[in-house]
């Protein structure tokens, strides 16, 4: 038994190195986090969900794009193939376990959160560092604010 | 606007430096529980939640006291040893001869 967290990057490093692959993967650095405070009880909040799953089979190739997909049932499966997860130790079949579409509608009810946003948001998982913080971080946060959101759940595979 | 991330990656997650962060030490892919667990499922999310109220300065981590069982996979992720090196030697020269796969590289 290993209680101690999994070191991702040393592992993926190791693993691409004894692939034969010779650059090392980036990993997003930075020096500080921003924070904003909540203002106002989480029971009043309208909670908005951002997922790295996508709604779409995505190609190889094909450029990634900011997307979203109904709250108003858990969808019954996104696309999380092309995503770096365990595939040996679990599955992604039950869409809840990554996309808390259910889990955050019966908060909703018990009244621990205000409401929940008509539509959760699909980041695209991208190698350029730039394109996430240019691009993609803007649409979603536009995407978000269009629903009145208050506060953001963000949950990456 | 205040988040919160719930995730499996804590290394990643604290390289990157973030608001809050609620880690679950569970094999990537199921963040929010185990599958059909919902009440696990639910717990962890109230929990991540909960840190939007509850953390007063950047970069507030929480670990989640669920568990997933069995410690197995976290040794047998992306493993490397002597029985898999010359195979995965070959997978990478697979890899780089398809070109329509993306190799991992330095990006802006």
């Amino acid at each position: 038994m290993d209680s101690k967290p999994v070191k991702y990057m040393e592992k993926t490093r190791r693993y691409y190195e004894a692939q034969g692959f010779d650059r090392a993967y980036q990993y997003a650095e930075h020096t500080s986090a921003p924070f904003t405070p909540l203002t106002k009880p989480l029971a009043e909040c309208r909670v908005g969900l951002v997922t790295t799953a996508s709604t779409y089979h995505r190609a190889d190739l094909e450029p990634r794009k900011v997307d979203v997909g109904s709250t108003v049932s858990l969808p019954e499966k996104l696309f999380t193939d092309d995503l770096s997860w365990d595939k040996n130790a679990t599955h992604t079949e039950d869409v809840n376990s990554f996309c808390p579409i259910n889990s955050l509608r019966e908060l909703e009810a018990q009244g621990v959160i205000g409401s929940l946003a008509t539509q959760f948001v699909c980041a695209p998982t991208e190698y350029s560092q730039r394109a996430t913080v240019e691009q993609d971080a803007p649409k979603i946060l536009e995407y978000l604010r269009g629903e009145k959101v208050d506060v953001a759940l963000l949950v990456p595979l | 606007m205040p988040s919160v991330i719930v995730g499996s990656a804590l290394d990643i997650v604290q390289r990157c430096r973030v608001p809050r962060f609620l880690f679950v030490d569970f094999p990537l892919g199921n963040p929010c529980g185990k599958p059909w667990d919902t009440s696990m499922q639910q717990r962890i999310v109230a929990h991540g939640l909960a840190l939007l109220g509850r953390a007063t300065k950047p970069e507030t981590t929480e670990y989640s006291d669920e568990r997933w069982g069995s410690d197995d996979w976290k040794g047998a992720y992306m493993e490397v040893n002597d029985q898999n090196r010359s195979a995965l030697q070959k997978m990478g020269e697979a890899l780089r001869a398809d070109r329509k796969v993306r190799e991992p590289r330095t990006f802006d």
